[in-house]
């Protein structure tokens, strides 16, 4: 209820977020202090556990692990694709689950991409609240968590509970999904070690670089620049995304 | 009397040139296939500096003259300037601009062996306002594929890649970011940037 009246509150305007040209970042301050703080603990913590896991985990094994965590993440993919009306994703993410589960061996192996299917489409409720017009709200960087923004990170909480199989596996398995995320996470801290520690830790200012980073990556993402045409009768932004094009709200730099 | 004529000549003349400008750049227009062609050579030039084995430092020289070749330096280097770029010497823009070519090949230039043995295939070309943009998808072994666009312009009187769009982050306007960073850092002074400039990447 709350949700339909935040939905009914943005209507069909502009989102600021996106018009003003620069981040919309109120919460600056505090955001700095916990970029400060989240540095320290992938100094301390997350870039030497990735890095040693990288070291006695075998590729393969990582890649498999990996894997299945992507896999079982796609019922929740479907359970927001619906909830957009994106058919064509949800279907598309249907036959991927389909398919990796069962001659991919349970999602161990990703066949799908072996055989060209469509990319999954990645949904999350975030984009969900993107589809039904809620717009983005200030960039937040949290602990542990990271760079989001108020509207992602709503999202966040609420894909706890969209994911069908959180009501069906039991209280083991649990654990074992919840280790794959972690493990998905610790590869890809390793494998995107060289391009992360570039932004945040080589740029003149590593949280406005990672800021600009997270929210064109983010934008891009939740309109579905990556899965074509997306259902989606409540586009804040007129004219935007024609033709799939990602670069249709960038001004000319040549009219500069 | 005389001076009435030259006032019509000045308005006769900025209509002309405003007409010329309203004009649609047929003759000379850049094309779908013409965008695509371009796409294809950079990557091939770029997939034969990768494939030649050569030490990190003759492969930087490799990209950046590629990068001098085949992209808009000039605008790209004004762009990351933004705002700033209005108060800057021409002398001063064409030092930015010497150390931004430098600063990009080195920064990315570093980078181009995490994409040995990957592939780009071009998938879509779509004129957007007034450039192409040429849709490519990167397939690495091991990885989802992910999304590249080209963006090319012929505005500067050839046709010229003024951006890269990495699953929706544009390298040019990253850059504008970081750039204002070194700015900030240097309290604005134009020539301490370049210096920082010539050191980084």
């Amino acid at each position: 209820m709350a949700l339909a009246l935040l939905v009914a509150a943005c209507g069909h305007q502009p989102d600021p977020a996106l018009t003003r040209g620069a981040p919309y970042d109120p919460y600056e301050q505090s955001n700095r202090i916990n970029h400060e703080n989240n540095k320290r603990i992938d100094r301390a913590v997350l870039r030497p556990l990735s890095q040693g896991y990288t070291a006695v985990v075998p590729d393969p094994i990582e890649t498999a692990v990996s894997n299945f965590s992507t896999n079982i993440s796609l019922p929740g993919a479907m359970v927001n694709s619906a909830l957009q009306g994106n058919g064509v994703g949800m279907t598309s993410d249907f036959y991927r689950f389909l398919v990796n589960s069962t001659l991919g061996i349970g999602g161990l192996i990703d066949v799908a991409t072996a055989m060209n299917m469509p990319a999954r489409t990645n949904a999350d409720f975030g984009q969900t609240l993107y589809a039904w017009g809620v717009h983005e709200g200030p960039y937040l960087e949290l602990p542990l968590i990271g760079a989001t923004t108020t509207r992602a990170a709503a999202g966040r909480v609420v894909d706890i509970f969209t994911n069908p199989f959180g009501y069906v596996i039991e209280d083991p398995e649990v654990y074992y999904v919840a280790g794959a995320r972690v493990s998905k996470g610790l590869t890809a801290r390793a494998r995107y070690s060289d391009t992360i520690d570039s932004v945040v830790y080589d740029s003149a200012d590593g949280y406005a670089a990672a800021r600009s980073l997270y929210l064109q990556n983010r934008r891009f993402k939740v309109s579905g620049g990556r899965s074509g045409p997306m259902l989606d009768p409540y586009d804040t932004i007129p004219g935007a995304r024609s033709g799939g094009a990602v670069s249709a709200d960038f001004e000319d730099p040549y009219d500069q | 009397m005389t001076s009435k004529i030259t006032r019509r000549h000045l308005m006769a003349s900025g209509m002309a040139a405003a007409l010329v400008a309203l004009l649609p750049r047929g003759a000379f227009a850049l094309t779908d296939a013409g965008a695509r062609a371009l796409v294809d050579k950079v990557v091939r030039e770029i997939n034969a500096v990768i494939a030649s084995g050569q030490s990190l430092g003759s492969m930087i020289g490799g990209f950046e003259g590629i990068f001098r070749r085949y992209g808009d330096v000039d605008l790209i280097a004004r762009s990351t300037l933004g705002a700033d770029a209005n108060r800057a010497s021409p002398a001063q823009l064409a030092a930015y601009t010497e150390a931004f070519r430098g600063y990009i090949a080195r920064k990315y230039g570093k980078r181009f062996n995490e994409f040995v043995g990957g592939q780009i295939e071009v998938v879509g070309v779509s004129p957007v306002k007034s450039w192409h943009e040429v849709q490519a998808r990167v397939k690495m072994t091991g990885e989802a594929p992910f999304d590249v666009r080209f963006l090319i312009s012929d505005r500067s009187g050839r046709d010229l890649f003024f951006d890269m769009v990495i699953e929706g982050i544009s390298l040019r306007l990253s850059e504008r970011t970081e750039i204002g960073s070194m700015l900030d850092r240097r309290q604005g002074n134009i020539d301490a940037l370049i210096a920082d400039l010539r050191q980084a990447g």
